[in-house]
């Protein structure tokens, strides 16, 4: 019993890992695809992020500072993205493309460039990391049976970017929900006409929705090769920030389901894991793919309306133009 | 993403050469500014891309094989664009029509190369065109956007190539994820083989008849778009769905045609891949090619001369910069990517940044618009 107890929050502890950065990406990209600017760039966002984190990290020697470069790269990126999307109404699909291809072959060149490590940055110590904290009380309730665990090693025991993901929620809710910025967010993404004809700049507050997504995009980098990761290698979010725009679809573009959809993908992730040649009751050993395409499979059902229907903010996509 | 907007009187010529070569030459700047950043000279580098993908019989040859692949993959990616749909998973349906095509070759044992060809091409195209068709029919008539469903089916085709080279279709008694070879009589022929009929004897040259059946695709494409009803059709869908629909064409079963034939041609890749030179199923065989179509089908502005063109264009940097980087150690084969990316961003997304600027610079100055507009 007490090896159940043991694997399922060793399970649970995992989930939360893996699910902070699809949290913050997801989130990130709420915002922009909310505003009315689809952003398939999350992953390439993210893999800037990583990358300028885990370089500054290992010059510097500062995690913060790694963070903060990440959040500057990514920035960089989110304004390329509006520029071309806003200022120049071009496609946002191929806009993004661009900025993931660009960041995948950028972040590869510069690596091998200036560490000489064949694309990893090196290797980053204690001290140049974000590492998990230890909660109060956390050695001296670990004997009581499961609770004691899940305290010190699920609730306690992360990092300090997981827990500004967890608050990143209801904040994000918060904003979308219960601000005059956050009323405008919501509409210019449904009717960008009406927003303009009440005498709102529609590209600034596309813009400022647009540097959120950027914002959050490069603490999900950050916390992939300095807090979950200790460096970065090339392509190291493989796939993640696709993923997490699956997460905001499967949340139907709301901020409490899309985290919801973030730890169920994040949870099979962990299992897939665990269940590597396990043979499993009544179906015996199954093929990890196929806990593995679980997202995917789930998210084509989703948006074709199989299970549940997902529907898109109204004008996302859609360049917004003024009527002279 | 538009094929060929041609409102604001920008003349042919120049949507069909200057923009392509503007875009070009920012390109360049942009990968000279990155190749500065890393501390070397731009101009020995590039020029010693140029020498190593254009320079050397051999390196002539690299070329050309990796374009015979941006070939079908930029015709795939300008086809489903000509019907307005943004086709993301080149990289997925190659792959899955790698797998028809290898399992052909390795089916047909002892077959001549040339009784095979047929049968790999169908598979292929069939199996590339099933990934292609699932995505199309969802778009059409289930309304799911056609971007995320193929992203998700590249996710699917990656995890059922791990699990079919990993476990049903692995070598026996070998470890690495690959299937055993075809059978020798089944290989395409090669530029080597030709060579060495003609009494030359060459290192193994990657360039194989593929690059014909490539040639070949692109003039059918050419035909089918601008010379049958299915193309009249697939372009006024991608011109204007609602009014394709009142015009009486069936906008549904154009968008899964469409991304069926898409999905064919990008299965197509497996055949120079594979039965051109890998000669057996190998994982992630398609490395990105299904990506850069997107590159090569925006450069080439959806026209399959342009596209044979940009192909070239690619494929020489694709082994310029392979060149590249055994030379110079501190610049990585992946600045080929940074370019592509360039590219995408520049004739993709921005396409309507150099537009305007461009039509006023061309447009004729006549007394009668001066006059209108004082």
């Amino acid at each position: 019993m007490d090896d159940t107890a043991l694997w399922i929050v060793s399970l649970l502890a995992s989930t939360v890992r893996l699910a902070t950065p699809l949290v913050l990406a997801s989130l990130a990209g709420f915002y922009s695809e909310r505003a009315g600017v689809v952003d398939i760039g999350l992953e390439g966002k993210m893999l800037t992020g990583a990358f300028a984190a885990a370089a500054t990290a290992a010059v510097t020697g500062s995690p913060w500072a790694g963070l903060a470069a990440a959040i500057a790269a990514s920035l960089v990126l989110a304004l390329v993205h509006g520029f071309a999307c806003i200022t120049h109404r071009g496609d946002q699909v191929v806009a993004g493309v661009a900025i993931n291809t660009i960041a995948a072959g950028l972040t590869a060149v510069l690596a091998n460039a200036w560490f000489d490590l064949g694309g990893r940055t090196p290797s980053l110590d204690g001290g140049q990391r974000f590492l998990g904290l230890h909660f109060p009380l956390a050695e001296t309730v670990r004997g009581v049976p499961l609770l004691g665990r899940f305290y010190g090693e699920v609730i306690g025991g992360q990092n300090l970017l997981v827990y500004l993901a967890v608050l990143a929620v209801p904040a994000t809710s918060w904003v979308a929900y219960r601000t005059r910025f956050g009323l405008r967010l919501r509409a210019v993404g449904e009717n960008p006409a009406a927003v303009d004809t009440a005498g709102i700049s529609v590209p600034w507050l596309r813009y400022r929705a647009v540097l959120i997504t950027g914002l959050l995009c490069g603490v999900a980098g950050a916390y992939l090769s300095i807090a979950q990761g200790a460096g970065f290698q090339e392509n190291m979010t493989a796939g993640k920030g696709y993923l997490a725009l699956a997460a905001l679809i499967l949340g139907k573009w709301r901020p409490y389901p899309t985290l919801a959809g973030c730890l169920l993908f994040a949870a099979t992730d962990a299992l897939q894991a665990r269940l590597q040649g396990v043979a499993l009751p009544v179906v015996g050993a199954v093929p990890v793919q196929i806990i593995e395409v679980l997202p995917y499979i789930l998210t084509i059902l989703l948006l074709a309306g199989f299970v549940g229907k997902s529907i898109p903010p109204k004008a996302a996509g859609q360049a917004y133009v003024k009527d002279r | 993403m538009s094929a060929s907007t041609n409102t604001d009187g920008l003349p042919r010529w120049a949507t069909l050469a200057l923009l392509p070569a503007i875009n070009l030459f920012a390109a360049l700047v942009v990968s000279s500014l990155v190749i500065l950043a890393i501390g070397q000279d731009p101009v020995s580098a590039l020029a010693f891309m140029v020498k190593g993908a254009v320079g050397s019989g051999t390196g002539l040859s690299y070329t050309l094989y990796y374009a015979t692949s941006l070939i079908f993959t930029g015709l795939a990616v300008a086809i489903a664009n000509h019907a307005g749909l943004f086709n993301i998973g080149g990289e997925g349906q190659a792959y899955v029509g790698g797998l028809g095509t290898g399992l052909v070759c390795l089916a047909l044992s002892g077959w001549p190369w040339y009784a095979v060809l047929p049968v790999a091409v169908l598979a292929g195209a069939l199996f590339g065109a099933v990934w292609g068709l699932v995505p199309g029919y969802l778009q059409a008539y289930r309304g799911s956007h056609i971007v995320i469903t193929t992203i998700m089916f590249n996710f699917l085709a990656s995890a059922l190539m791990v699990y079919l080279l990993g476990g049903p279709l692995i070598e026996h008694g070998q470890m690495a994820p690959e299937s055993r070879e075809f059978a020798e009589s089944t290989f395409l022929p090669a530029v080597k083989d030709i060579a060495a009929s003609l009494g030359y004897r060459t290192s193994t040259l990657p360039l194989n008849l593929s690059l014909v059946l490539a040639l070949l695709c692109a003039a059918g494409v050419w035909f089918l778009i601008w010379h049958t009803r299915w193309g009249f059709q697939m372009r006024t869908v991608g011109a204007n769905e609602a009014a394709a629909r009142y015009a009486g064409i069936n906008a549904r079963t154009t968008i899964v045609i469409a991304m069926a034939i898409s999905g064919a041609l990008a299965g197509l890749v497996g055949i120079n891949e594979l039965q051109g030179v890998q000669h057996r199923i190998t994982l992630n065989f398609q490395a990105g090619m299904g990506f850069t179509g997107i590159a090569v089908a925006l450069m080439g502005r959806g026209h399959p001369v342009g596209i044979v063109l940009s192909s070239l264009l690619f494929g020489a940097l694709y082994q310029g910069g392979a060149e590249l980087s055994f030379e110079y150690n501190e610049i990585s084969p992946r600045l080929v990517v940074v370019i592509q990316g360039v590219v995408i961003l520049f004739s993709g997304a921005l396409e309507h940044m150099f537009r305007p600027a461009m039509a006023r610079l061309l447009k004729p100055k006549t007394p009668a618009t001066a006059g209108q507009r004082a």
